[in-house]
């Protein structure tokens, strides 16, 4: 019987092995439990460009994580609607709160960035930011520089 | 193919008695388009060792698999020890299959398990015995077949001969009412064929069992059985007591008894005429 | 013979052949409860299909980890972008590499040997007589095989690709000098648990069942001869292939199609 026992003790091993590597891959290089998309609440933003603004893309405010991108979609109007959700942890962010969307480096992907304002009421499930910047377009600001146009966007 | 079928006298017509263990019922059986068995009869006695001798083709070991409910019969009925083999549920045949032991040809010992573990298998998956009994009965077991001395080997270890010692002793494990030899005597040694011949017999004997002996050997058959039945041609071409058998006069018997190259089992595979066939590559 | 009929009977052969493995693997999956008494029959196989395989999954994850880092770094150097060097080697392995790689070498080393043991013991009459001893074979020799890999394969899986993601991280940390900061912190902001590292364990579950299946049920219906046996072993290892890099493309869509 210690054979059976050696081998019962290698596969114990293996197993625990194995789902060592499968939590070294969620934790340490997917960062699970940072920040769950599934949990927080949601709230709108409407846009008249987002760029290459994609779902899960990261909310920061003040360079803080706090949320994800969890929808985009396109209303009546031809806005495009980010459904935002925000960690139930930060849940003091004023109504009138605004969002634009940024870059982060040169190359790097682009995420969406709360500036928060100063009601006394709080954003909650279901509202909608009333002040959006949509993504600078490269080619937009070139054209707007070699013609000398100054409009700003909305 | 009926009307060459040479029948001897038995001494009693074959009926539904407490005496007879296996009977077989116009038993036919086919694989793919190639009929094996056509309206085959024969019957296993409790207590004898019966033969089932035949030429190499002639589906001896198809027969065992069909009375072990391995096949299932085109039509005809298998029944043993009062039960139709081919009607049971697959729990009932694995509770009937308890009761039948089988030696294969070449041993079919489990190559992982060393011969301890080989004959305490089927007591280990059939009972829940506790492990100081269980190396009780193995030992018996072992002790019968003369290899107490060699549990610990592996079955790569063993010759041909102790392989099928060690099979038997794993097919009487659980002491079943019957056991099945396919081809015992093939590819050993005088010495080992003459252990194997002493221990069917005496395994029969001392134990009550019943066994049947398939083998194409017919003078190991002869030395062996308590009754022997010749098949070919997919049904029993004679039966008899080995005496019987010696004395027949039937040309195919004759043939297969005393080792006859041609005979009614022609020496030539069916073909044209050699003539013919070589002339007309000629023409071609 | 006339090829439109050949080529009739080839097709008629290979759908009755799928026919037969699908019956085989709901028989096996109706059988896989009565292993539940006997986690030892279990525990034997996973050492003979998992552990047996864990160190050429090992040897290779590091040296694929390693080969992207060196790979990547070539690349991504060119757009001054070596900071994602870390990302790209996690995702590339979580994702595709992982999965599929470890899968391909388990179907070498590990799928092959299931065929060739139940090859071999239906061609020495193992099988019967174990079914002869009123044992049945599904339960006793199948089950707890197809049950190990499709165990075995995901855990290999992922220490395949943890092994390949520290090798990235020697070759492009300790080779190239790319800051250990920013190669981790890279790889975090851009990885997600349920995209990357769940949709690659589902894949290493799926391609467990499916080499599982093809061996054993290869091994089962394989001719008995030590020729049937061989050329079994080989369609394991080519049709269990095949079966990975295909279903790796549908599961990819499936999961990555909407981009």
């Amino acid at each position: 019987m210690a054979k059976q026992t050696t081998l019962e003790l290698w596969v114990g091993l293996f197993g625990v092995a194995g789902l060592l590597a499968l939590s070294m891959l969620a934790f340490k290089v997917a960062n699970l439990g940072a920040s769950d998309i599934s949990q927080g609440y949601r709230v709108a933003a409407r846009f008249d460009n987002i760029g290459q603004l994609k779902r899960r893309a990261p909310i920061t405010l003040a360079g803080v994580r706090i949320g994800r991108v969890s929808d985009i979609t396109i209303d009546d109007d031809f806005y495009a609607v980010v459904t935002l959700t925000i960690s139930d942890k930060y849940d003091k962010l004023p109504l009138d709160t605004s969002a634009s969307i940024l870059t982060s480096g040169l190359l790097g992907q682009q995420y969406v960035a709360l500036e928060p304002g100063a009601e006394e009421e709080y954003l909650k499930d279901g509202s909608e930011l009333q002040v959006t910047q949509s993504a600078l377009v490269l080619e937009k600001l070139i054209s707007q520089f070699l013609y000398g146009k100054s409009e700003t966007g909305n | 193919m009926y009307t060459r079928k040479h029948r001897l006298e038995t001494s009693d017509a074959p009926t539904s008695d407490r005496r007879v263990l296996v009977e077989i019922h116009d038993l036919d059986f086919a694989r793919g388009e190639r009929p094996i068995f056509e309206g085959l009869n024969l019957e296993v006695r409790r207590g004898q060792v019966t033969a089932i001798l035949g030429g190499s083709g002639t589906g001896k070991t198809t027969l065992l698999n069909l009375i072990g409910g391995r096949l299932h019969p085109d039509a005809g009925d298998v029944i043993v020890d009062g039960c139709s083999v081919p009607a049971l549920t697959t729990a009932e045949l694995y509770e009937i299959r308890k009761r039948m032991g089988m030696l294969f040809q070449s041993g079919a010992l489990l190559t992982d398990l060393n011969v301890f573990d080989n004959v305490a298998f089927p007591i280990r998956e059939h009972t829940r015995l506790p492990e100081s009994i269980i190396r009780n009965l193995v030992l018996l077991k072992l002790e019968l077949v003369g290899l107490r001395g060699a549990r610990a080997l592996l079955p790569a270890q063993l010759s041909g001969g102790m392989a099928r010692r060690v099979a038997l002793a794993r097919a009487i494990a659980l002491d079943p009412l019957m056991v099945m030899y396919d081809e015992p005597f093939t590819g050993l040694d005088p010495i080992s064929m003459g252990v194997i011949v002493k221990l069917i017999r005496e395994l029969n004997d001392a134990l009550g069992m019943t066994s049947i002996v398939v083998t194409h050997d017919v003078s190991d058959a002869c030395s062996i059985a308590d009754y022997i039945y010749l098949i070919g041609d997919g049904s029993i071409l004679a039966q008899g007591t080995p005496e019987e058998m010696q004395k027949t006069n039937s040309t195919q018997v004759r043939q297969f008894m005393d080792g006859l190259p041609d005979g009614p089992v022609p020496y030539h595979y069916p073909a044209a005429d050699y003539i013919d066939d070589l002339l007309q590559g000629n023409s071609q | 013979m006339n090829p439109v009929r050949r080529l009739g009977r080839w097709t008629i052969a290979r759908i009755a052949r799928l026919g037969r493995a699908s019956l085989f693997l709901y028989q096996i999956l109706m059988r896989l409860w009565r292993l539940a008494p006997r986690p030892g029959l279990l525990i034997q196989q996973i050492y003979a299909v998992g552990v047996l395989t864990l160190l050429i999954i090992l040897v290779s994850g590091l040296f694929i980890g390693m080969v992207l880092g060196l790979q990547g770094y070539n690349t991504l150097v060119d757009f001054g972008a070596e900071s994602a060097l870390g990302l790209l080697v996690a995702k590339s392995l979580t994702r595709e590499l992982g999965p599929v790689v470890a899968a391909l070498l388990f179907a070498g080393r590990a799928g092959s040997a299931l065929t060739a043991e139940i090859g071999l013991m239906k061609a020495t009459e193992q099988l019967a007589g174990i079914e002869m001893m009123a044992v049945d074979p599904l339960t006793r020799i199948v089950a707890p095989r197809f049950l190990a890999g499709i165990i075995a394969l995901p855990l290999l899986a992922a220490l395949f690709t943890a092994v390949g993601v520290l090798g990235g991280h020697l070759v492009g940390v300790g080779l190239l000098a790319v800051d250990a900061g920013v190669f981790w912190s890279q790889m975090q902001s851009g990885m997600d648990f349920y995209d990357d590292v769940l949709n690659g364990v589902i894949k290493s579950v799926v391609f467990g069942l499916v080499v599982s299946w093809i061996a054993v049920f290869e091994g089962y219906d394989c001719v008995p001869t030590s020729e049937g046996v061989s050329r079994a072993t080989t369609r394991t290892v080519v049709n269990a292939s095949l079966a990975i890099l295909g279903l790796d493309f549908i599961l990819t869509s499936l999961m990555f199609g909407e981009g």
